[in-house]
């Protein structure tokens, strides 16, 4: 049984230049890795690469869950494979409600759709656009419990898709999709960041009730405060698009502690875009 | 990115396919021969046993029809040929078409769209009787307690020949463009509607519920009057698509709105795409009054359509909500028009157009305020969005303003799907094309909340159905 997400000497390209110069990692389910790093470094790069933006080409090694690699599948074929993102910066869809876009989603995620596409090929009867979707009723009750629990009011459901959200409130959101997609594995992009400190505590625990013995996740943080709530197994600092220096939560003290001068004393500076153009 | 899930296949061919519509057998009781000529006029004003004065009114229309040019500012209206045109159809009792007819893509398109048994055959042209009649007959009695009218306009003007006689072509005259002309020529069909004053209508009337009136002919002719403190919701169409052997449907509706009354007219058109749809809506609002548009156009190969308000009497308001969604060999030409012509007058115009698969939609649209219209208020906002760089979208707002104690808003935006919300929506477990889909249903968002409850839920199946299968 093989439930581990490996990245293996992967390499990747935004817009020609090189960000990502070699970064290994393997997270195991019920792992939380912690991963911090200086600005620029190509934190937020990994996590698309992982979640399949297009904009970022990979030009070297691999990303596996389950043995076989997320690199040939479309985004929405590995948020089905189980892999989830929580955006640094969440985009805003205008008009679309959160509940809307929620059901269809945790529908297309859990199997729903696809379903009701085999039932018809199957010889079925063809059932209207929309009754492919987890029921209405199961699917309130359930959401409505989520929100609860991270203290959302009620009435985000009816508010459009991160439009008009603060900064904390998208991350609450981000979190929340979490919740109901339920992912195998999860990428967290700075949630800590933007949020209060009552957020911070709400959020955490939000996160922590969806961890387990079967998620694993990659928590890129720039504050140790963070992990004072949700607790890492491991710490990794990335630097220049790549893991330097990988330990357990101590690691991250002595970042808080020091900065990162002494990752470019000893890493040295990074290459810029000057020397790239 | 591309769309990679094969089962979309299926709904793609059937999109290709349900253009196509099917011919029908030809069983009428009366057909007129081609072409247009007095002749013909005579013929359908004979047959319908109408009064003189309407034979003329017909009669002087075509002179004026032959008389004008055919617009040549707005869309390609060179492939109609007018002689080659059945001008008169008079449907049997019994059409002779029956649902096993009904090619099976079709079936399954009203599958998808979750439209009901009854509505479906009615849709499909099998039969002309529908099977809410039983319906329509208790909602028909509730009606006539409260004095209201609703019925085809060939009955309007047998039975309320005074009130036709008095409204009829007041509001859109023959004189007023070369299709309300031959549209007065050849009329036939569309509904008649009076609400008496202080009547409330709560229910919308739904011109798919008159049986056996031949709404989708080919030159339907409404006339509404909604009487003084009055409410009513007309609502025409249908989400699914609409099968014609018509090229050309050229309707003129017609709405009076007095002191304090309130009328929405809701379209939603969907005609097959080799149809050519050319309307004249145009509505008289007098003393505190209120008239809305909410006009959706999803099919037909060219429409022209701009309904218009104008605002007569002081405190008027005029809202129009204008849809239009052009994909592949389509150019929608859409917008409306807004006429303050009293003090205090409001008005507001939405238009939300997109183009898809080389698809061109435009918004045109006109805003004029006389002068005297002091402390008039008007806002305009039209948005485009293009799906791909194949298609087109252009603005021709025209501004008329001759009085300078006015409040005027006018915005407008062109944007593409972009790349980050894809990449949001996906990374959710959505599918390309349900992405699109889900911007595509966000950007008419604030048209489609107005609608009817089951029309909004069919309007976006019907915007998720012409979204699958092919992107770029
Ligand atoms: N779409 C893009 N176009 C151009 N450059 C990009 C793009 N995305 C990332 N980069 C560049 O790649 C580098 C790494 O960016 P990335 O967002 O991955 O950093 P990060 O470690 O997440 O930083 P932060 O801590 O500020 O979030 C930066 O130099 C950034 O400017
Ligand atoms: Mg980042």
């Amino acid at each position: 049984m093989s439930e581990e997400l490996i990245i293996k000497d992967l390499h990747v390209n935004v817009e020609g230049k090189p960000i990502l110069k070699g970064v290994n990692l393997t997270i195991r389910p019920g792992e939380v890795h912690a991963l911090m790093g200086p600005n620029g470094s190509g934190k937020s790069t990994l996590a698309y690469t992982i979640a399949g933006h297009p904009r970022y080409e990979v030009t070297g090694g691999d990303v596996l869950l389950n043995g076989s690699s997320l690199l040939e599948m479309e985004p929405n074929e590995r948020a089905k494979a189980g892999v989830f993102l929580a955006f640094q910066y969440p985009t805003a869809i205008p008009g679309v409600s959160m509940a809307n876009f929620l059901r269809q989603a945790v529908s297309a995620v859990r199997g729903y759709s696809e379903k009701a596409k085999q039932a018809v090929s199957a010889g079925g009867a063809v059932k209207p656009i929309g009754s492919e979707l987890m029921p209405m009723r199961e699917f309130r009750r359930e959401l409505a419990e989520k929100m609860e629990r991270l203290h959302i009011d009620p009435a985000f459901a009816r508010r459009y898709l991160n439009e008009g959200f603060s900064g904390g409130e998208k991350k609450r959101a981000e979190i929340l999709q979490m919740a109901m997609l339920d992912p195998k594995f999860a990428v967290l992009d700075e949630t800590d960041s933007g949020l209060d400190i009552d957020a911070l505590r709400v959020v955490s625990e939000g996160v922590n009730s969806v961890l387990g013995p079967n998620l694993g996740v990659l928590l890129i943080t720039h504050y140790q405060r963070l992990l004072n709530y949700i607790k890492p197994h491991f710490v990794h600092v990335f630097y220049n698009g790549q893991i330097v220096i990988s330990g357990g939560p101590e690691l991250a003290h002595e970042l808080e502690e020091k900065g990162y001068q002494w990752i470019r004393e000893q890493f040295g500076e990074p290459m810029n875009g000057q020397e790239a153009a | 990115m591309s769309a990679t899930n094969s089962d979309h296949q299926i709904l793609g061919d059937l999109k290709t396919e349900y253009q196509y519509g099917w011919s029908q057998p030809e069983n009428y009781a009366f057909k007129a021969r081609k072409g247009l000529d007095h002749e013909i006029v005579d013929q359908i004003s004979t047959m319908k046993g109408e009064p003189d004065w309407m034979r003329q009114l017909r009669h002087e229309a075509l002179d004026i029809f032959l008389s004008k040019s055919i617009p040549a500012w707005g869309a390609d209206l060179s492939g109609i040929d007018f002689q080659d045109i059945y001008y008169y159809i008079k449907p049997t009792e019994a059409q002779g078409k029956t649902w096993d007819e009904v090619p099976a893509d079709i079936k399954e398109t009203f599958d998808k769209l979750g439209i009901p048994e009854a509505e479906r055959k009615f849709l499909a042209g099998v039969g002309a009787q529908y099977e809410s009649e039983a319906i329509y007959h208790s909602l028909k009695e509730e009606w006539e307690k409260m004095g209201v009218i609703f019925v085809d306009s060939d009955s309007g003007l047998r039975e309320h020949e005074d009130i036709y006689r008095e409204y009829f072509g007041t509001v859109v005259p023959s004189t007023d463009n070369a299709f309300a002309a031959l549209n007065t020529a050849f009329w036939s069909g569309g509904s008649f509607v009076y609400v008496p004053k202080g009547v409330h209508l709560d229910i919308p009337l739904q011109a798919y519920f008159r049986i056996n009136a031949q709404n989708m002919g080919q030159f339907e002719r409404t006339l509404i009057i909604v009487d003084e403190g009055a409410t009513v919701h007309y609502v025409e169409g249908c989400t699914a698509p609409t099968y014609s052997e018509d090229s050309l449907h050229s309707g003129v509706i017609e709405i009076i709105v007095r002191k304090n009354a309130r009328c929405r007219y809701t379209t939603i058109q969907n005609w097959s795409t080799d149809v050519y749809n050319l309307v004249t809506q145009r509505s008289l609002v007098y003393d505190g009054g209120t008239m809305e548009w909410v006009d959706a156009n999803l099919g037909s190969k060219v429409t022209m359509k701009y309904p218009s308000v104008y605002m007569l009497g002081p405190g008027a308001k005029g809202q129009i909500l204008s849809m239009a969604f052009a994909g592949p060999g389509q150019h929608l030409d859409a917008g409306g028009k807004l006429v303050h012509a009293a003090p205090d007058t409001t008005s507001q115009l939405i238009s939300k157009s997109i183009s898809k698969g080389g698809g061109r939609a435009s918004y045109r649209g006109l805003l004029k305020v006389s002068k005297g219209a002091t402390g008039a208020k008007s806002n305009v906002v039209c948005d485009a969005l293009l799906l791909d760089a194949q298609s087109r979208s252009d603005t021709y707002p025209y501004i008329e303003v001759d009085e300078e104690d006015v409040t005027i808003g006018h915005e407008a935006s062109v944007s593409k799907i972009g790349e980050e919300q894809l990449f949001y929506l996906m990374s959710r477990g959505l599918s390309e094309d349900e992405a699109s889909a889900m911007i595509v249903s966000g950007f008419i968002e604030p048209m489609v909340k107005e609608l009817p409850m089951e029309y909004a839920v069919e309007m976006n199946r019907l915007i998720q159905l012409q979204m699958e299968g092919s992107i770029g």
